[in-house]
C-alpha cells in the first residue's frame, strides 16, 4: 500500500518545521550575542533587525513593533502565534503534522514531538529573559536534537523517511544561507571594516550559529577567516550544516525516492540544478561574483525543490 | 430499590475477599502509602506523553484532556467471562440477522413481533440498504456491549453499541500502563490478553473484503473526520496497529464505481473502509450534501459492491435504545433460543397506563432520549433534583416517544482509587466484538467508573473514568 500525498506532504513539512524552530533558536542566539558585543557601536536593534531581514520575518515584526529590542525581538521570534517561523508555530505545527501522520511516524518520534510541545507551551514568555533566554534557546535545539535522534534511530527506511530527510535537509539548507546572508546585512553599510576585528568577530558569530566554531579549527588549523569561514559553511562537504552538505543529501534521498518508486520526475532534475551551484564553483568565484547574490539564487533554487517535489509526488 | 448495598466486586457481604480478588487483596494491602497516589500520577503522565486524549468539545481549539484513568483493576472470573461471552456471541448474531431481515424480506415484522412503525419510521432506519448484500451478510463487525452487573450472577446488557463504539484503544493503553505501573501484580494472576485485539481487528476486516476480491490481502483504510475529532487518537492508534491506511474524506475519491486514495504515486484501489464517521456524513451525494468528511460517491461504490464499509450503514437501527426492548423477542425470532443475557426492564410511555405510572414515579426511575448518547439527554431520577423531575415528566408527557424509561439499577462497584483512598464506585462494563467470518471477543473490555461518590453515570464526557479489565484464565 502507498503512502497517501498527505501523507507524505506532512512529513516533508513536519521535519522541516522541527529543523526550523532550532534554526531561529540559531539565529536568535548570534542576533542576541551581536547585540550584546557591539553595544558600543550604537545600540542593539540593528543587528537584531538584520536577523529578521535574513529570516523574512522583518516585516511581520514592523507591522507590530515600533523597537527592536532584546525583549520584542525574542518574543517575536520564539512566541508570537502571528510569526509563522517563531518557534512556538513551527513547533505547533510540527506536533499538528504529527498528530495527522501518527501512522506513519514512530512512536518514539511521536512522543518527543508531543513531549517538545507540552513543555514548550507550558513556558510563560514573560519569564523568558537574559540567561534564562540562552537557556530556552538550549532547549529548542536539544529537543530538535532528539526528535531527530528518534527519526534515525526508529524509523524505516522507506519511502516516508526520505520524504522526512529531504524536508529536514531542504529547510537546514535555506537556513545555513540565510545565517550567512546575515553577514550581508550586517556588514553592507561598512564595507571598509572587512578583515577588521569587528568583522572577524561577526563572522565567528555566523560560525557559532551553525555550532561550528569549533569544528571549523579541525579543518583549517587556523585563525577565524572570512573567506575560511564562508567556504566551511558553503562548500564543505563534511560539514553537515554547509549548503554542498544539504545539497548533496536532498539530492541522495530523492534518488533513494526514484529507486523505490521506480522512476525519476521533475524534482530530480531541480535537485541536480540546486547540487551543480555548490559543486561547480570556488569561493574566489563566490566572493567576485557577491555572496549575497549567490545565496540568494541559491535559496531561489532550493524552493524550487520543494515546488517540484510537491508536484511530483502528489502532496496536497 | 431502597437502601440495600449495591453488589461489590471486591467483597461478599461478610467483608472477605471474593475468589477472582484475592491476589489484588493481598496486592493492595502489602502497597505503603502514597503508592497509588503515585501510581496515579505516573499513569497520568503516561497518557499524556502518549497523547491518549480526547478533544473537549466547545473549548478552545487543542484542548486535550486524559480520561481519568484508576489504578486498580477490575477483574472477571474465568467461569462470569464464560457465561457473558457467550451471551453476547448469541446477542450479536442475532443482531445482525436482524439487520439481514429488516434490509431484505422483513420477516420481523410481518410476524408482527417487532412493530413495523418502530423501524421503518426510525431515523436510524437508511431505506437506501434496502436489498443491499453486504460481505458475507454482515452489517455490525465492530460492537461494544454495555453491560452492567447488579448481582453474582445478574447481568445486564445496558446497550448494544453498532455503530462506531469507541474505547477500544482505552483498554489496550490501560492494559499497557497497567503492565508498567504494577508488574507485580501480573506476576501473582493469570490475565487473559487483550493486545491480540487489532490483529483480530485485521482478520475480521480482511474476511469481509468485497465478493469479488482476488489479491492476496484486501487494501485498509480507516476513515477519520479528522485530528479535530474527540477519538482521533483512536483512529490513528487502530490504523496504526494493524497496518491500515488513516485517511481523511479527501484522502479518497470514487472513480467507476470504485473508491481510491491518492498516493504519492497515483490512485491505488481501496478495499475495506473501516470508517468513523456517523452514517449522514459518508457521502454527501447520498446522505447530507453539506457533508466535508465523507467521500462523494462512496455509497454507490458500496452499492456495486466494490468496497466494504465497516460497519454498514444503517446499522443504527439494531441499536436504537427503543428497539433494545426487543432484542430478547429477536433473539428467539432468529435463533429460536432463549436470550442468555437479560435486558433491562424498560418502560412503554406511549402506553397510557405505563405512561401514567411512570411519571408518578419519576423519582425512582432513569430517562433516556431514544437517540441520545455519551450521557447526553438523560435523567438519573434519584440524583435528580425536582426540578429536573418536573422537567422530564412535561417532556415525556409532550413526546412520549422519544424517551425510554428503566428503573434504577444498583450497578455493582469496584474499589477504586480516590485521592489516596481506596473506596467503592459503581462501574460498568464494555467487551469489544468482532464480527466476520467468526464471532470474535477480546476478553475483558473497557470498565467505566463514575468517579464521583454514589454516581451512576460512568460516560468520560461526564466526569466517568477508565479501569484495565482482568479476565482470569483457568
Amino acid at each position: 500500500m502507498r503512502m497517501l500525498g498527505r501523507t507524505a506532504a506532512n512529513l516533508f513539512w513536519l521535519s522541516r518545521y522541527v529543523e526550523r524552530a532550532e534554526n531561529m533558536a540559531r539565529l536568535l542566539e548570534v542576533g542576541y550575542r551581536m547585540s550584546l558585543t557591539s553595544r558600543r557601536e550604537g545600540g542593539a536593534s540593528e543587528h537584531l533587525v538584520s536577523m529578521m531581514q535574513a529570516a523574512e520575518v522583518d516585516e511581520g515584526f514592523d507591522a507590530k513593533h515600533e523597537v527592536a529590542d532584546v525583549d520584542t525581538v525574542a518574543h517575536y521570534m520564539m512566541f508570537d502565534p502571528d510569526n509563522p517561523s517563531s518557534v512556538f508555530s513551527c513547533l505547533m505545527a510540527a506536533r499538528t503534522n504529527a498528530r495527522s501522520v501518527r501512522t506513519a511516524i514512530t512512536t518514539d518520534m511521536w512522543e518527543s514531538m508531543n513531549g517538545a510541545w507540552l513543555e514548550f507551551s507550558q513556558i510563560k514568555p514573560r519569564d523568558v529573559r537574559g540567561a534564562k533566554l540562552l537557556g530556552l534557546l538550549q532547549w529548542v535545539k536539544q529537543r530538535s536534537h532528539e526528535f531527530r535522534g528518534a527519526l534515525l534511530g526508529t524509523i524505516l527506511r522507506d519511502d516516508g523517511f526520505n520524504f522526512l530527510q529531504a524536508g529536514n535537509f531542504v529547510e537546514r539548507a535555506d537556513n545555513t544561507a540565510r545565517i550567512l546572508d546575515m553577514k550581508y546585512y550586517v556588514l553592507l553599510p561598512r564595507a571598509t571594516q572587512v578583515g577588521g576585528d569587528l568583522d572577524i568577530q561577526q563572522w565567528t558569530l555566523i560560525l557559532r550559529a551553525a555550532s561550528a566554531h569549533r569544528a571549523y579549527r579541525h579543518v583549517y588549523h587556523d585563525r577565524y577567516k572570512s573567506h575560511n569561514i564562508a567556504d566551511f559553511l558553503i562548500l564543505r562537504p563534511e560539514m553537515p550544516r554547509s549548503l554542498v552538505y544539504c545539497a548533496n543529501y536532498v539530492q541522495q534521498n530523492l534518488d533513494n525516492l526514484a529507486r523505490i518508486y521506480g522512476r525519476r520526475e521533475e524534482c530530480h532534475d531541480a535537485a541536480a540544478r540546486l547540487l551543480s551551484m555548490v559543486e561547480e564553483t570556488n569561493m574566489d568565484v563566490i566572493f567576485n561574483d557577491g555572496l549575497h547574490e549567490f545565496l540568494n539564487e541559491f535559496i531561489a533554487r532550493n524552493n524550487r525543490v520543494t515546488d517540484a517535489l510537491s508536484t511530483s509526488y502528489n502532496f496536497y | 430499590m431502597g437502601e440495600k448495598t449495591p453488589f461489590d466486586e471486591m467483597y461478599n457481604p461478610d467483608g472477605s475477599v471474593r475468589e477472582p480478588y484475592r491476589a489484588l487483596a493481598g496486592w493492595l494491602a502489602e502497597q505503603p502509602d502514597k503508592a497509588l497516589a503515585l501510581m496515579q500520577t505516573d499513569a497520568e503522565a503516561i497518557f499524556r506523553k502518549l497523547g491518549i486524549t480526547f478533544a473537549v468539545y466547545g473549548s478552545e481549539e487543542g484542548t486535550e484532556k486524559v480520561i481519568p484513568f484508576d489504578v486498580i483493576p477490575r477483574i472477571i472470573a474465568a467461569n462470569e467471562w464464560r457465561r457473558l461471552s457467550k451471551g453476547i456471541e448469541q446477542r450479536v448474531k442475532a443482531l445482525n440477522a436482524f439487520l439481514y431481515d429488516i434490509y431484505h424480506r422483513q420477516e420481523i415484522l410481518k410476524a408482527g413481533r417487532v412493530p413495523e412503525k418502530l423501524i421503518l419510521n426510525n431515523e436510524a432506519f437508511c431505506p437506501q440498504m434496502m436489498g443491499l448484500d453486504p460481505a458475507k451478510g454482515v452489517y455490525a463487525h465492530i460492537i461494544g456491549v454495555d453491560i452492567v452487573r447488579v448481582g453474582p450472577d445478574d447481568f445486564y446488557v445496558l446497550e448494544d453499541n453498532l455503530r462506531t463504539p469507541s474505547g477500544v484503544s482505552y483498554m489496550l493503553e490501560d492494559r499497557e500502563a497497567m503492565m508498567i505501573l504494577a508488574p507485580d501484580l501480573f506476576h501473582r494472576s493469570k490475565v487473559a490478553p487483550v493486545e491480540t485485539y487489532p490483529e483480530n481487528l485485521r482478520r475480521t476486516l480482511e474476511s469481509v473484503a468485497p465478493d469479488g476480491f482476488k489479491g492476496s490481502s484486501p487494501n485498509i483504510a480507516v476513515l477519520t473526520p479528522g485530528i479535530y475529532n474527540s477519538a482521533y487518537f483512536e483512529h490513528s492508534f487502530l490504523a496504526d496497529q494493524m497496518g491500515a491506511q488513516l485517511c481523511e474524506g479527501p484522502d479518497l475519491f470514487v472513480d467507476g464505481g470504485k473508491v481510491y486514495m491518492r498516493t504519492t504515486t497515483g490512485p491505488e484501489q481501496v478495499d475495506v473502509i473501516y470508517r468513523r464517521i456517523d452514517d449522514d456524513y459518508l457521502d454527501p451525494l447520498t446522505f447530507r450534501p453539506d457533508s466535508m468528511l465523507g467521500v462523494p460517491g462512496l455509497f454507490d461504490a458500496y452499492r456495486a459492491g466494490n468496497v466494504t464499509l465497516v460497519n454498514a450503514p444503517g446499522t443504527g437501527i439494531a441499536d436504537d435504545k427503543a428497539v433494545y426492548t426487543y432484542v430478547p423477542d429477536i433473539i428467539e425470532f432468529y435463533l429460536g433460543e432463549k436470550a442468555l443475557l437479560q435486558n433491562v426492564p424498560t418502560y412503554n410511555c406511549t402506553d397510557e397506563d405505563q405512561r401514567a405510572w411512570v411519571l408518578e414515579n419519576i423519582a425512582d426511575l432513569v430517562v433516556k432520549e431514544v437517540h441520545g448518547s455519551g450521557g447526553y439527554g438523560m435523567m438519573v431520577g434519584p440524583t435528580a433534583t425536582k426540578a429536573m423531575h418536573a422537567e422530564f415528566r412535561k417532556k415525556i408527557e409532550a413526546r412520549p416517544d422519544n424517551y425510554i424509561v428503566q428503573p434504577t439499577l444498583d450497578l455493582s462497584t469496584c474499589p477504586t482509587h480516590i485521592s489516596g483512598d481506596v473506596a467503592p464506585r459503581h462501574v460498568d462494563l464494555r467487551p469489544y466484538v468482532l464480527v466476520g467470518d467468526e464471532v470474535r471477543i477480546t476478553p475483558g473490555g473497557l470498565t467505566r467508573v463514575a468517579l464521583k461518590k454514589g454516581s451512576l453515570v460512568v460516560n468520560s464526557s461526564q466526569g466517568g473514568g477508565t479501569k484495565d479489565t482482568w479476565v482470569l484464565e483457568d
